[in-house]
């Protein structure tokens, strides 16, 4: 930190009374007059021979970007097997989610599936429901036309830490339940109509895991007639992750992460919802009045800043790119507001192209930081015009006990010192 | 003459790309790919049970026999009586008889109570069985017969007091204890968060927000912001930013005030290297550890016994404490694993564990040679 916080001041300081010196000045400052010793003394990787090709047949990071891990939040699961890592979203650029980095959620352990055994099959709740029930090796699935999409996933519970107060100190653990990826697939559609799906009648549909635990997701129909939701196979060019369901899983754009049903082995259609644990037991969001919230599914337009962030320091006043993501599940996003002194006055964002549905999208907006106390927020909107709320707006309808859907906007605190801290405004 | 001949030629030509056009306008169709599921493939892997308990089998199951299986397979988790918050939320608690008459949890309005048990919640017993039948136990899940299924909801509910002591549960009596469960009248599908027709308002959003743009609030207040005791509380935070960049991560195994001033510590990107490196070298020299801890989570193990904290069970470090001057402390603790036991380190019982007995040797020799990392 020292280092990187004076260091360059230390040399421009110590030309400048080297300068007004002359000869005068002491040794070192005289040396740094001279110029970067990180320019004059040449390093060895320009003096010496490099490491050859394929000396890792899957290249990974550099040796610097060791601090970017996917995390859990300690002492929010007490098993390793139903828990959650969150992803480093406060070191990641753009709007790509590397997979080594994709969060974890896994409600029984994860596996590294034979996909030369696993099996999807489609079936109906009744026999009339599908004209055949079907199976499907991963051979044939991938022999299908297929489309490539990149779509955000964000658990239901994303946030869900900081409903009643600010419970964790960095944007990994307040947002890091996101990520965002291409993904590779057949539209489920394609797959029903081949087994003679009865749409009039099957109007929803169960996606089931292969895993132990099974998992359960009720999908409303309408969302797979739309075409967008996949059965998949691919992410970022490569084949899913297996923490991502690997061989295959359900791709449901806009919804929360839990209905992207990994290890994905079985469709049924239905003529009702399911009433699964994940929709009667967990992702039910309390009100106020003591009801739940049940079948709540997509997940509201939201953003967070990403650069500057919880846990970080700034170097020095100056020039900063305020950077940080934005998306919605019901659409493009549209715009996004930066204020920087607490929600008081906003400025509209630049968006990074491309925009695209249900997708992660990338804004920034110049900044001098004076070095004075900011309270840095963004606020995003949707293309069917819907704002996202702060913390008082938010919780005025759902109160504090919902654990999922907070898509309040985040207020970071740069403090004096350069150290950012998360905050919530009264 | 010439005229017809052309005319048949492009009547040739027309109908031809007439035909082609409709041999590609057609509805796709993808022979060779996919076939029929056959009646028994179906079965097998058909297992959910809905609300109006289609796909529910036949069986029953006492709670008695519920507190059998109980004891033998879910008390480990779960607590003897469902109320264990050890490895998962507590099942159990928080309902009270007017609740079951009334189908709606009282305390769900109480912010007081903590935290909210799964009889609180479910609204559907359906829900029960299902989630048990197709995930339970939690290490080795589809393994409960239908009967067992039966019996532990007839268990879990009467632990509940939704059912008496003496009941049996069945496929010809569940829709009557529906009638019975404490939140049945307590969800709502009334938002606009269910992306389809059939349920929820269409989508309409509850909460309204406007784009102002000036002088929008009035002067913003800190309401709330982790207290400086919980400042290391997610780790040393230097250590989980990018090295190099426009800014670094703060030293937060200082106090605030001193990382404010000048850092009395190394660049962020140093420390974290050395202790990066620090880490690999360990990682190296104790292979075998490594390799055990590997079985340990492979097996599960790990869902009860942490390497260093207690959980359900004993630390494998106290563990290994315990029986370290026993001269045969490999042997017994294999038998330990294999055949199970309870009371040495409490109430709460370790059940058998059915794993190759190469990996099962392994791991006692590990916990007897006193657990090295």
């Amino acid at each position: 930190m020292r280092e990187a916080k004076e260091g360059r001041r230390d040399f421009v300081r110590g030309a400048f009374a080297a300068a007004l010196a002359g000869a005068a000045a002491p040794a070192s400052w005289a040396q740094t007059s001279v110029g970067d010793p990180a320019i004059l003394d040449l390093p060895p990787h320009s003096t010496g021979l490099g490491q050859a090709v394929v000396t890792d047949g899957y290249g990974k990071p550099s040796q610097y970007e060791r601090n970017v891990q996917r995390r859990p939040s300690p002492g929010l699961t007490q098993t390793t097997q139903a828990s959650v890592s969150f992803a480093p979203l406060q070191s990641l650029f753009g709007i790509v989610t590397p997979s080594g980095l994709h969060f974890e959620r896994h409600h029984q352990g994860w596996w590294d599936i034979d996909p030369s055994k696993h099996r999807l099959m489609l079936n109906g709740s009744d026999e009339k429901m599908l004209k055949k029930p079907m199976v499907f090796t991963m051979d044939e699935i991938m022999r299908l036309p297929s489309v490539s999409r990149f779509h955000f996933i964000e658990c239901g519970a994303n946030t869900g830490m900081e409903w009643g107060n600010v419970a964790v100190p960095t944007c990994q653990y307040t947002h890091g339940m996101l990520s965002c990826s291409e993904f590779t697939g057949v539209p489920l559609k394609v797959l029903l109509d081949m087994a003679g799906a009865d749409y009039k009648r099957g109007r929803y549909v169960l996606a089931e895991g292969a895993d132990g635990s099974s998992m359960t997701r009720t999908i409303p129909m309408e969302l797979i007639e739309s075409g967008e939701v996949l059965v998949a196979y691919g992410q970022n060019g490569e084949m899913l992750r297996p923490e991502q369901g690997y061989p295959l899983r359900l791709v449901v754009p806009g919804v929360q992460g839990v209905s992207w049903v990994k290890y994905l082995r079985r469709i049924e259609v239905g003529d009702q919802p399911y009433g699964a644990k994940d929709e009667a037991v967990h992702y039910v969001d309390l009100m106020p009045d003591g009801r739940h919230r049940q079948y709540s599914s997509t997940q509201e337009c939201k953003s967070v800043i990403t650069t500057p962030s919880g846990g970080q320091v700034l170097l020095d006043r100056g020039y900063y790119q305020i950077s940080g993501l934005a998306w919605s599940g019901r659409g493009k996003v549209s715009r996004v507001d930066v204020s920087v002194d607490g929600g008081r006055n906003w400025k509209t964002a630049r968006l990074q192209e491309p925009v695209m549905s249900k997708c992660l999208t990338r804004f920034s907006i110049d900044w001098v930081w004076d070095g004075k106390p900011a309270l840095v927020q963004s606020r995003a909107m949707d293309e069917t015009g819907y704002v996202q709320p702060n913390f008082r707006q938010l919780r005025a309808v759902r109160g504090t006990r919902s654990i999922y859907h907070n898509n309040a906007i985040q207020t970071w605190l740069v403090q004096e010192s350069g150290e950012v801290k998360n905050v919530q405004l009264s | 003459m010439s005229s017809c001949r052309d005319l048949a030629r492009l009547c040739v030509v027309l109908c031809l790309s007439a035909a082609g056009v409709l041999a590609w306008a057609q509805q796709p169709s993808y022979p060779g790919l996919g076939r029929t599921a056959t009646p028994q493939e179906v079965r097998a892997w058909d297992i959910d049970v809905r609300p109006d308990f289609k796909g529910l089998p036949k069986g029953t199951g006492s709670v008695s026999q519920g507190q059998d299986v109980w004891e033998a397979k879910c008390a480990s988790c779960h607590g003897v009586f469902g109320e264990s918050n050890q490895v998962f939320n507590p099942l159990v608690g928080g309902t009270n008889a007017q609740d079951v008459a009334r189908g709606r949890v009282a305390r769900l309005t109480d912010t007081g109570f903590p935290g909210r048990t799964t009889l609180m919640k479910v609204p559907t017993v359906s829900t029960l069985w299902d989630y048990i039948n197709r995930a339970m136990p939690w290490n080795a899940p589809k393994t409960l017969k239908t009967d067992e299924v039966y019996a532990l909801v007839a268990f879990l509910l009467n632990l509940g007091d939704v059912v008496p002591a003496d009941f049996v549960l069945s496929d010809a009596n569940i829709a009557e204890v529906q009638k019975r469960m404490p939140n049945r009248d307590g969800m709502t599908t009334d938002h606009g968060l269910w992306p389809g027709k059939g349920l929820g308002n269409g989508g309409m959003p509850d909460v309204k927000a406007v784009a102002c743009m000036k002088d929008c609030v009035p002067e913003p207040k800190v309401a709330s912001l982790l207290p400086d005791f919980a400042r290391n509380n997610h780790g040393n935070l230097a250590e989980q930013q990018r090295g190099v960049g426009p800014q670094r991560g703060a030293d937060t195994t200082q106090p605030a005030s001193a990382a404010s001033g000048p850092p009395a510590k190394p660049a962020a990107s140093t420390t974290a290297q050395a202790s990066g490196a620090a880490s690999a070298a360990t990682v190296a020299t104790v292979k075998s550890g490594a390799q055990v801890l590997a079985l340990a989570q492979k097996y599960t193990c790990t869902a009860c016994h942490g390497t260093d904290n207690k959980i359900v069970g004993p630390s494998f470090k106290d563990v290994a404490a315990k029986y370290a001057k026993r001269t045969d402390a490999k042997t017994y603790l294999a038998g330990k694993i294999r055949a199970g036991g309870q009371g040495v380190w409490g109430p709460i019982p370790m059940p058998a564990q059915t794993l190759p007995d190469a990996d099962l040797q392994a791991i006692a020799a590990w916990l007897a040679s006193g657990a090295p990392r």
